[in-house]
């Protein structure tokens, strides 16, 4: 009986994670973006500097008309936003926050191959909305997911994959328990690689073309409003989350910190993961947008043999460590 | 290393953690579903035919949706699956590569491995496959 409580505990507490973080790196993608452009950003919604500005947009689109285009497959349509959603929820049980079987959802033993098997799952939302919208410039948007989804799947894969050779394991828990601070120099090659893909996977500028307002609307994103709409930017935030948390486990050392190992691991982990979000959201003011063949070319050209690389760098040192 | 344990016990591990995930993929689908029921009872429903127009950029639409365009980057896809297919089996040979008795054999092979993926790349950018036409 516990046991099931234990489990329903963590579940739930999964699940309120993957309902707040979002929202969090949303209002400071709000302001830190309007700061670095010299505005103020939401000044008036809860009162103290605009806290309460996502709740607002929430309640906003919560009660707006939910539009299905006449000639849209309407089902598939309706359907998409919960498939580009969900598997950022399932992803987040994986993650291990502090050491200890306490401080994560659920070990899952092939970790790494279960974590980007899932969320390659989450781009079929995308493509789903794009068809099912029977609108040509939601399938532009699709298209070009897809295209993005095939340039940058294989780097991050083989920058995974060198932390799991590095480890000589595949379970997230598993690598943290190997890490050594010497890693961070070993494997940043690898890590810049995997965060670069999973930057392009999430669609995130400056590798928004499939969503490129200016050129194709909102690409496969046109036809939605209201809650299902909320949901597709939700998925973009919860994949910010789930981004920056995974390069934090992988190559920045999750619990490890220069103090407080016990006990503290978890502020440590949460740390890294602020400071990346912060990133993802600096460049996005930084960098103007890629063009599609800038796309695939800086994905074959750069990131894939900068992958092989780190492999190649990552075998020899281990075996010489042996 | 953890050590694997064997038989029952294991399977029966894996099926508790497994169990979880899917627990956790139900309360997600449930999520989702109540957002959703939710959705329908708040907000108003008045649709007209100019609403359920597919909206494009605003102009009336011309033609069909499911319009043809060139899929141009078929090529990488070809590409991808290739090496995508390759790349999955890195990941049970780098948990036991440098094991003991296996190290410097196991790294030529790596080697081979790289050297196949490498030429396979250098080729098809040889070949120009990798420049937009």
């Amino acid at each position: 009986m516990t046991d099931v409580l234990d489990v329903a505990l963590r579940l739930l507490v999964v699940l309120a994670v993957f309902l707040v973080l979002p929202l969090v790196v949303g209002q400071t993608e709000h302001k830190v973006m309007a700061h670095m452009q010299g505005r103020l950003g939401p000044m008036y919604a809860g009162g103290f500097h605009g806290w309460a500005q996502l709740v607002a947009d929430g309640v906003k689109f919560a009660q707006k008309e939910d539009v299905v285009p006449k000639d849209a497959d309407r089902r598939v349509f309706q359907l998409a936003p919960a498939v580009a959603l969900l598997p950022y929820l399932i992803v987040l049980v994986a993650i291990p926050i502090g050491p200890g079987e306490g401080a994560v959802g659920q070990v899952v033993d092939a970790g790494i191959f279960f974590v980007l098997a899932v969320m390659g799952i989450g781009v079929l939302g995308s493509l789903m909305a794009g068809w099912a919208s029977a609108n040509k410039f939601s399938l532009l948007g699709a298209l070009r997911t897809a295209a993005q989804l095939l340039a940058y799947e294989l780097p991050m894969l083989l920058a995974a994959a060198s932390v799991a050779m590095a480890a000589g394991t595949v379970s997230l828990p598993g690598i943290l328990n190997a890490f050594e601070w010497w890693w961070l120099p070993w494997q940043i090659v690898g890590a810049i690689v995997f965060f670069v893909a999973g930057l392009a996977e999430l669609q995130r500028p400056p590798f928004d073309m499939p969503v490129a307002d200016s050129e194709i609307i909102f690409g496969a994103y046109t036809e939605y409003t209201g809650l299902r709409f909320a949901l597709f930017l939700l998925a973009e935030y919860a994949g910010i989350v789930v981004l920056c948390g995974l390069t934090t486990v992988l190559f920045l050392g999750g619990w490890h910190g220069p103090l407080g190992a016990d006990g503290l691991g978890w502020v440590w982990t949460l740390l890294k993961t602020a400071v990346l979000a912060f990133v993802v959201i600096w460049l996005r003011v930084t960098y103007p947008r890629l063009r599609e063949d800038q796309l695939q070319k800086l994905a074959w050209t750069t990131l894939v043999p900068l992958a092989l690389a780190q492999i190649a760098l990552t075998g020899i040192v281990k075996v010489a460590i042996q | 290393m953890p050590e694997p344990t064997v038989g029952a016990a294991q399977a029966a591990d894996h099926f508790e953690t497994y169990s979880a995930v899917g627990l956790l993929a139900v309360i997600g689908v449930m999520f989702v579903a109540v957002a959703f029921g939710a959705g329908r009872l708040l907000r108003p429903v008045v649709p007209t035919p100019e609403k359920l127009l597919t909206y494009e950029c605003g102009v009336d639409p011309v033609g069909e949706g499911w319009a043809h365009t060139q899929v141009r980057y078929y090529v990488y896809a070809f590409l991808y699956v290739i090496f995508a297919v390759d790349s999955i089996f890195l990941f049970p040979w780098a948990t036991v590569f440098a094991a003991p008795g296996y190290g410097a054999t196991t790294l030529v092979e790596m080697f081979v491995f790289l050297g196949f993926l490498a030429v396979g790349l250098l080729y098809a950018y040889k070949k120009g496959v990798l420049a937009w036409t």
